[in-house]
């Protein structure tokens, strides 16, 4: 019996080697990762922390404020980054915040949805410091949050999209049944009606932001079911790449996708939140900074095009900058009446606008898409 | 819904279900042999990372399902020694396993998301075969792994049904005692077993990062291992159901997007939970009319030891 108890206990202590190894190396990505390693410097650098949700190296969402992140460093040498990356979201985030609050930040971002209640708990502990939070709702007196018109963009993207395909059958494969999301189907259908009144734009759900498997189903799902144009709103490259194999078109999201399709990419609405960190960071740095709910568009380059694939003709390029122009001189805007709903009620007049509100709250798809919007 | 549709539906479940089959038909020789691996989805993410890693590498997707299968028997191989060895708690030792290559893949892969295999898998037609109306499509134009996959799911039955090895790894995992007496090495079988099971989950890993969704991301699998070990339950520890059942529940899955553009209204995250509802129900059923775990070898779960028998 004395051996049997021997084997026990080797094996508690395997098990509990295991357990800590995984740990370390599971839960040991969020170690912040110093930007720079200059430790007696940095009591006295300007520094900024970052909350990521995914990893700089996804080729999607986290990447692009990654890049911000490079950007902001580049524009001010002075100041010092430090970020955590694959923050669950939840209780887990509060502690991930107040590490980088007691690591000294002066600003903390935090790049995803749910890092906001998380986010408004630490910040009411640490009134010095300035928070924001990227796609947030909420904001207080050191908490600002920032985003980005990407319809805008998108709406650009699906006049490409509209001019390029030929059956007049696009596939969009979309994350959640969201405002945001659905916001984005809508202006990029608008978009590609205004050149090819004939589109429609068929939608599916993967209900998952980041499952490159799934996306992939839903891609080829939809080039089965006809469509010669493939457009995404989630983050992985697979929509691309289920393109590229099947020798048809595709738009990207996020960051400019074109690696991953070289011949299927048109091109894509992309995120560049280098210049808003920039802006952001010397009004903090300045004194001046103001708790505020930044929704920018393609005016101040947060939202833009990755660059059109010379496959499109330059007749629909030059039409497609004509809109850009026009968007952000604020002359239109991509919720300019008359719209029509999916079963042919008018929802937006002719000459009227849709608010912020109502996009922000938007639960119905226009004309022309297929698909339901409450799957 | 068009002919097209349908044959595009059922060729999409069989290469959704195709990493299913081959990740439970290991896991179903492992329980064969008493050793019940909840570690699956660890084993399956290892697999889908190495694969990745090494088809990077070496540029051959080949190398790439070779190296799956050794970083998946790697994983088995801690939880044989573990639970035959050490005749440790099955269980435990295998939700460890899970968390623990989880963790690791993620750590190992870090450097490789967001990169793309220089050596994509294509789709071979079977000649003659593939030109079936309807099943043709559906059977025999798809990548080489798809025909494998079935392939090892007739061998697996000859060999657990047909052969003395099989008689040995049933007697091992229905009688371990009654297999000693008669000079079968138990450990020996449970060790051969667990270690081909792993090798079986990290193929079916790599199926995913390499054939289906050429790219690596973190948590890939996402929650396909534990389907796997579900579905050897639903095909009652019977390789040839493996193969219907991992159709079944893969065409669940493609399900969830082709009743979406046909416009036909089920909601997709009832459909997510399709494959976990449909073996809690043959679980039920099988139990009322049985009085037991129908099909399930009487030892699984114990540690033989030949000094308590």
């Amino acid at each position: 019996m004395s051996n049997l108890k021997k084997t026990k206990k080797t094996l508690v202590l395997i098990l509990a080697l295991i357990f800590i190894a995984s740990m370390v190396i599971g839960c040991g990505s969020p170690a912040a990762q110093d930007d720079e390693k200059n430790d007696d410097k940095a009591a006295e650098k300007f520094k900024v922390g970052f909350i990521y949700i995914g990893t700089p190296g996804d080729a999607g969402w986290t990447f692009a404020h990654d890049q911000g992140r490079k950007y902001l460093v580049e524009q001010i040498p002075e100041i010092e980054t430090v970020y955590l990356e694959l923050v669950p979201e939840g209780a887990d985030a509060e502690r991930s915040i107040e590490q980088l609050a007691q690591e000294g930040c002066n600003i903390i971002v935090a790049n995803s949805f749910g890092y906001g209640d998380a986010m408004l708990e630490v910040a009411k502990r640490y009134p010095e410091i300035t928070f924001l939070h990227c796609s947030g709702l909420e904001s207080a007196e050191n908490v600002g949050t920032f985003f980005g018109r990407i319809y805008q963009a998108r709406y650009l993207s699906g006049m490409v999209a509209g001019a390029m395909t030929k059956n007049n059958t696009i596939g969009y494969a979309a994350a959640f049944p969201i405002p945001e999301v659905i916001r984005g189907i809508n202006a990029f259908t608008l978009g590609a009606q205004a050149v090819n009144p004939d589109v429609k734009v068929k939608v599916v759900w993967s209900l998952t932001w980041v499952d490159a498997v799934q996306e992939k189903a839903a891609a080829d799902r939809l080039i089965e079911a006809g469509c010669d144009l493939l457009a995404q709103h989630a983050d992985t490259p697979a929509v691309q790449q289920a393109a590229e194999a099947a020798g048809i078109y595709s738009i990207g999201y996020n960051s400019d996708m074109r690696s991953f399709a070289p011949n299927a990419n048109l091109t894509g609405p992309v995120w560049n939140w280098g210049p808003y960190y920039v802006k952001t960071v010397k009004a903090v740095m300045d004194g001046t900074w103001k708790p505020e709910e930044y929704w920018g568009g393609l005016e101040d380059e947060i939202v833009d095009l990755a660059t059109i694939s010379d496959k499109v003709p330059a007749e629909v390029i030059a039409q497609v900058e004509a809109k850009k122009q026009e968007m952000s001189n604020k002359e239109w805007d991509v919720f300019t009446g008359p719209i029509t709903d999916q079963d042919g009620n008018v929802r937006v007049q002719e000459g009227q606008k849709l608010t912020d509100e109502e996009m922000l709250a938007l639960d119905w798809f226009v004309a022309g898409v297929e698909g339901s919007p409450n799957p | 819904m068009d002919i097209n549709a349908v044959t595009g539906l059922l060729a999409a479940a069989v290469v959704a279900g195709t990493p299913l089959l081959l990740a439970a038909l290991g896991e179903l020789l492992a329980e064969k042999s008493g050793i019940i691996n909840l570690g699956v989805e660890g084993m399956m993410l290892v697999g889908a990372v190495t694969g990745f890693i090494f088809t990077i590498m070496t540029g051959n997707h080949w190398y790439g399902f070779l190296a799956a299968m050794i970083g998946g028997s790697l994983l088995a191989a801690i939880h044989a020694f573990i639970t035959i060895t050490l005749k440790g708690n099955q269980v435990v030792s295998g939700l460890a396993l899970t968390i623990f290559g989880t963790g690791i893949s993620g750590f190992l892969g870090k450097a490789y998301q967001g990169l793309t295999t220089a050596d994509p898998v294509h789709a071979y037609a079977i000649p003659y075969l593939s030109d079936i109306n309807g099943l043709g499509s559906v059977l025999f134009n798809h990548d080489p792994l798809v025909y494998i996959s079935f392939l090892l799911a007739i061998i697996f039955w000859l060999i657990l049904y047909r052969t003395r090895w099989g008689l040995s790894i049933r007697a091992a995992g229905e009688n371990p005692a009654a297999a000693d007496a008669v000079g079968i090495s138990v450990s020996k079988v449970r060790y051969f077993c667990t270690i081909v099971g792993g090798m079986m989950a990290g193929l079916g890993g790599a199926y995913l990062s390499l054939v289906y969704a050429p790219s690596w991301q973190e948590n890939m699998t996402a929650g396909r291992g534990w389907i796997a070990v579900a579905l050897v339950i639903f095909a009652l520890w019977n390789p040839l159901r493996a193969v219907v059942g991992s159709y079944l529940f893969g065409g669940v899955e493609a399900m969830t997007f082709g009743l979406q553009i046909a416009g036909i209204k089920v909601s997709s995250f009832f459909l997510q939970m399709l494959p976990y509802l449909l073996t809690i129900i043959v679980l039920v059923i099988v139990t009322i009319k049985m009085r037991q775990e129908a099909g399930a070898p009487n030892a699984l779960g114990f540690a033989y030891d030949r000094e308590e028998r």
